[in-house]
């Protein structure tokens, strides 16, 4: 009985493997390149990265507090 | 019978010794592929200069540990959820609280804002996902309008009101196609727990933190890990993982308290943020990317820019 029930976890491990490895790659120099690219060419709208003009983040405005 | 014992046994060994074979397989066909590594290929990049990221507004409310938090289309908004019971929604730009919902059971591991800004999920050992609607008439009790929307097996322990396709599952990354339902890729090179992953924006790639002090970038395409952002000097673990706007940068909470900022491209460590008195359990970027939040078992939320 347990060999049956380990013979088909191995024949879907098996087919699992197969469908992994049929899986189309590319090369590593032309993934990295395109990863490059795609942070050069947002680098500008990336707030965190060059920053943005002083005043337009509400978030780094000094808060006023109000003396009531 | 003595014949059929034996033709399973040689089905077995003949099943076990093919799922060798492909294994092995699989890690030819992807070390051919592997001649350069990302930060390589990057090497003529301009490096970042220094940063200045501080903390801009420190949300002060929950009673204990933040566990989850997720940020609201409009920028602004940020849902968390706590071991204390409560989802709470802040506005970031005055820190103000503007719902608190107190769930019926402790460790709301997970909370998640709609699309619309309209409504949170959240859930966590009560075994469901709820979903409440957000209103603003104090005279509505938003509990009483709460919706079950899924009940699972046991603890919820992520919830996305978009589709998540990733999951990471002990050691292993694994990659599915919703559709199918099947898993399409796996990835396992870590070498403990995987706590967080997180889609590079172009989607091609993904970045996961681990309980082995090391984050890793994965190519999807590519079918490999292409970086390693690790330090001797960190050794406890990452919890949390998500990019900047552009990519370039991947922010990481650990469980040493700090936030450690990569150049995703190079590979090198660009800032190192202190702030927090506890574990950082959970950081997400603000959905312009001006700002991220992070939430730490000190029972606070921080929104850095």
């Amino acid at each position: 009985m347990s060999s049956r029930a380990s013979a088909s976890t191995l024949q879907c491990l098996v087919e699992q493997l197969k469908l992994e490895a049929g899986v189309e790659r590319i090369k590593i120099p032309q993934a990295a390149a395109e990863l490059q690219q795609y942070c050069m060419q947002n680098a500008c709208k990336d707030a965190l990265l060059v920053g943005v003009p002083a005043g337009s983040n509400p978030l780094q405005e000094p808060r006023s507090c109000a003396l009531l | 019978m003595a014949t059929e014992a034996l033709h399973e046994n040689e089905t077995l060994a003949s099943l076990k010794s093919e799922a060798e074979n492909l294994k092995g397989k699989l890690e030819e066909e992807r070390a051919k592929l592997h001649d350069v590594e990302l930060h390589q290929v990057a090497e003529r990049v301009e490096a970042l200069g220094q940063f200045v990221m501080k903390t801009r507004r420190t949300l002060k409310g929950h009673g204990n540990k933040v566990l989850c938090m997720d940020w609201c289309k409009d920028k602004r908004r940020i849902v968390s959820s706590s071991q204390d019971g409560k989802v709470i929604v802040w506005d970031s730009f005055t820190t103000n609280k503007e719902h608190a919902v107190t769930m019926p059971c402790t460790w709301v591991m997970a909370c998640a804002y709609a699309p619309s800004g309209c409504a949170i999920a959240c859930g966590g050992l009560d075994n469901k996902c709820s979903v409440y609607p957000l209103t603003f008439d104090k005279n509505e009790n938003m509990a009483a309008k709460k919706k079950s929307v899924a009940m699972h097996t046991n603890y919820l322990s992520a919830c996305s009101f978009t589709n998540s396709d990733m999951q990471g599952c002990d050691k292993k990354a694994m990659v599915w196609d919703m559709r199918s339902g099947q898993c399409v890729q796996a990835f396992e090179t870590h070498e403990s727990d995987i706590n967080s992953v997180r889609y590079y924006p172009s989607g091609d790639a993904f970045a996961s933190g681990s309980d082995d002090a090391t984050c890793r970038l994965y190519d999807l395409r590519a079918d490999r890990e292409v970086a390693i952002y690790s330090k001797e000097s960190i050794i406890f673990g990452a919890s949390s993982v998500d990019f900047s706007l552009s990519g370039r940068l991947l922010f990481a909470g650990y469980n040493d308290y700090t936030i450690n900022v990569w150049d995703v491209l190079k590979g090198s460590r660009v800032s190192i943020l202190f702030g927090h008195e506890n574990r950082v359990s959970t950081l997400r970027v603000s959905p312009d990317g001006t700002a991220f939040c992070s939430g730490s078992w000190d029972h606070t939320l921080r929104v850095w820019a």
